[in-house]
């Protein structure tokens, strides 16, 4: 896994809330069998006029300025739905390395984290200041120390230690788990007996 | 100290290390997969070396993208390769699996309860989010991503922080005509979809205690839609009762040795949650949604509300129906009776009730698809297949089907579809269609008016 220590990027409002895993991937992406690709078709009806991906000029990822954006700024319970991974490798392969939002669905939140990426919790009125910076402007996501730095002014936010040594380090969460083997055993024999 | 809740109890059990308010390694005792969440996580194992520690607590289906028609058929190559997919996954590790067209396939939250897999007192996961509906037998039940799944592959665990506790509590008798979809729907309204985020959902109550088995799944199932991953109720004797008996549930001497161990595993009347809410379901009525996520819905006889922000003005207009309207002006094209929310065999009873002898309005289009073959199996020793199919409706063969149209099944663009399934999502049954969410009886009845009427009112509900 990519590690995430201190990140400077872009940043694209849509603040819309209750952003989907449908909407983030459509369900008619959902049938391949790898995890490659996916970022085409991200947010597909909100980007696209149609099948053949003609781009919807008033979209806000299609706009000029937005482009290279790779920090998403949205509103609250995002990511909602469907528990779909592919949803967190759509954010993830169309570049996105951090979402900032006012809640996240709690399964969609595990996802991004799983893949690299950071969801931020903050309240609206921060948001709205993010929102609000001149479109291309970098902001800087400082992960050791917990703290958004923009223009509009420094935000600090709150992330699951353990959670924060996986990111910052990169490492790779099985890997991590089979080093408790002795314990998981043990935990197998003391299981009811009427499973046995 | 106060008492603990069933999900104290459960949490306790299933941790192999770790301290609480931090991710704890949880043993995962029933692992269930399907077909479109699995194949990169059999790959990740694959490109590791890896194996599945224990296949005996693993069970496959297929299920997301079966088609209801013609079953053999899979003209989409790239459906037919995931279900291919899983079928070989399932050979090379060594787990059983009811594969595409054998005879316990079915939607996976119909397969679990029908072989007995799920039980009191079990950690379940399973990469989809409407794995809650497991928690209805007094189990922790919950969706997982691809990245768990493959986790749990390797390790039989997943780390998790617990999460809040909260206790819904529904109380009185429901009117007739108002159905257990009526009381997840109208918690959802009320509280919003996103009310449940971050918490364990106990449902309980003298109004949970009277439904059956079925109606409670139905309840547990929708957690997610109030943004709870996991959703949970204490075991009864009708949860004994149900498990009984069935292939994968324990046998003799131990069934009896497991029913006094989960005896034990329901709340202290002194547990402690970190938020309550009371419904009282005799004040409810028959809920249809008129929007685009399942907060947005009314009781059959209000208008729908007033635009409050850019979320509404969104729905609204993809949904071309207006403030004020009330869901019996709704142009209903398409009717589903299906889904792991409800199309368990006593859905597809109670929705026949409202059908027999009747013809669907020549104006709409009408499919049942059973949750599983043996609930379409049953149906039709039952004679319900041909109650469906004299009234003009189309009997299919079992899956997910139009819930979320990853098969051919979708709602034409434009279309309002009276649906029994979960999610009213922009473009979830299909490109452009418009989705409302409603009970079993709901569906039936509409499909019969050609729109949405009281089931209340009618004889039927008696």
């Amino acid at each position: 896994m990519e590690k995430f220590t201190v990140y400077t990027g872009k940043s694209v409002p849509l603040m819309n809330d209750n952003i989907d895993t449908d909407q983030l991937i459509p369900k008619q992406f959902l049938k391949a069998v790898d995890k490659k690709g996916f970022g085409k078709n991200l947010l597909f009806e909100w980007r696209y006029l149609n099948d053949n991906y003609d781009e919807n000029p008033d979209f806000v990822f299609n706009k000029p300025e937005y482009r290279d954006a790779t920090i998403l700024i949205s509103g609250d319970n995002f990511g909602s739905g469907s528990s779909r991974e592919h949803a967190a490798w759509a954010l993830e392969d169309y570049g996105f390395r951090c979402v900032i939002a006012g809640s996240f669905s709690d399964i969609h939140y595990n996802n991004e984290l799983k893949n690299g990426m950071l969801p931020i919790v903050q309240p609206l009125e921060v948001r709205q200041k993010l929102a609000a910076l001149p479109a291309g402007e970098e902001i800087t996501i400082d992960l050791p120390n917990q703290v958004i730095k923009s223009s509009a002014g420094d935000f600090s936010f709150d992330i699951d230690a353990e959670w924060k040594r996986k990111l910052v380090e990169g490492l790779d969460d099985i890997g991590i788990t089979l080093q408790y083997e002795d314990l998981i055993a043990a935990y197998e024999k003391q299981r009811p007996s009427y499973w046995q | 100290m106060s008492g603990k809740s069933i999900f104290d109890k459960l949490w306790e059990r299933h941790v192999v290390t770790g301290k609480e308010g931090e991710p704890q390694l949880m043993y995962v005792d029933q692992h269930l997969i399907h077909e479109v969440t699995s194949p990169q996580a059999f790959q990740g194992l694959r490109d590791a070396g890896r194996k599945v520690r224990r296949p005996d607590l693993t069970f496959g289906t297929t299920d997301h993208n079966v088609p209801t028609v013609d079953i053999f058929n899979i003209r989409d190559l790239i459906s037919k390769n995931q279900i291919d997919t899983l079928a070989r996954n399932v050979e090379e590790f060594g787990i059983d699996a009811a594969t595409h067209g054998t005879e316990r396939q079915g939607i996976v939250h119909m397969v679990g309860p029908e072989t007995g897999r799920s039980q009191p007192g079990k950690f379940v996961v399973c990469g989809d989010s409407h794995t809650a509906t497991h928690g209805a037998f007094g189990a922790i039940a919950f969706g997982i991503g691809t990245s768990e799944v493959e986790h749990v592959f390797a390790t039989q665990c997943l780390w998790q922080v617990k999460p809040k506790k909260m206790k819904v509590e529904f109380v009185g008798t429901p009117q007739k005509g108002v159905y257990s979809k009526d009381f997840i729907l109208a918690l959802i309204a009320r509280y919003g979809v996103d009310a449940g985020v971050g918490y364990a959902v106990e449902y309980c109550g003298e109004a949970i205690d009277a439904l059956s088995m079925d109606e409670r799944m139905t309840i547990a199932n929708m957690s997610i839609e109030f943004g709870a991953k996991m959703g949970l109720m204490n075991p009864d004797q009708k949860t004994y009762d149900y498990v009984e008996g069935r292939a994968c549930a324990p046998k003799g001497e131990k069934f009896a040795e497991a029913v006094a161990d989960w005896k034990t595993l329901v709340s202290d009347p002194d547990a402690e949650y970190d938020k309550v809410i009371t419904i009282d379901v005799s004040e409810l009525a028959p809920m249809v949604t008129w929007g685009t996520n399942p907060e947005m819905g009314v009781e059959f006889d209000q208008p729908f509300p007033e635009i409050k922000d850019m979320n509404d003005e969104r729905a609204y207009q993809y949904m071309d129906v207006k403030p004020g309207d009330k869901a019996e002006d709704i142009d209903l094209g398409y009717v589903f009776i299906g889904s792991c929310t409800n199309a368990r065999l006593s859905d597809l009873e109670l929705a026949a009730k409202f059908v027999k002898g009747k013809h669907i309005a020549p104006t709409l289009t009408a499919i049942v698809v059973p949750g599983s073959r043996p609930v379409k199996k049953e149906a039709e020793r039952l004679g319900l297949d041909k109650i469906f199919m004299d009234a003009g409706f189309e009997w299919r063969d079992p899956g997910c089907s139009m819930c979320l149209g990853m098969n051919p099944d979708h709602v034409p663009e434009g279309v309002h579809c009276a649906s029994t399934s979960n999610r009213n999502f922009e473009g979830r049954q299909g490109y452009g269609a418009r989705t409302h969410l409603c009970s079993p009886a709901m569906a039936a009845a509409a499909a019969i008016a050609g729109k949405f009427v009281d089931v209340r009112q009618m004889p039927e509900v008696q």
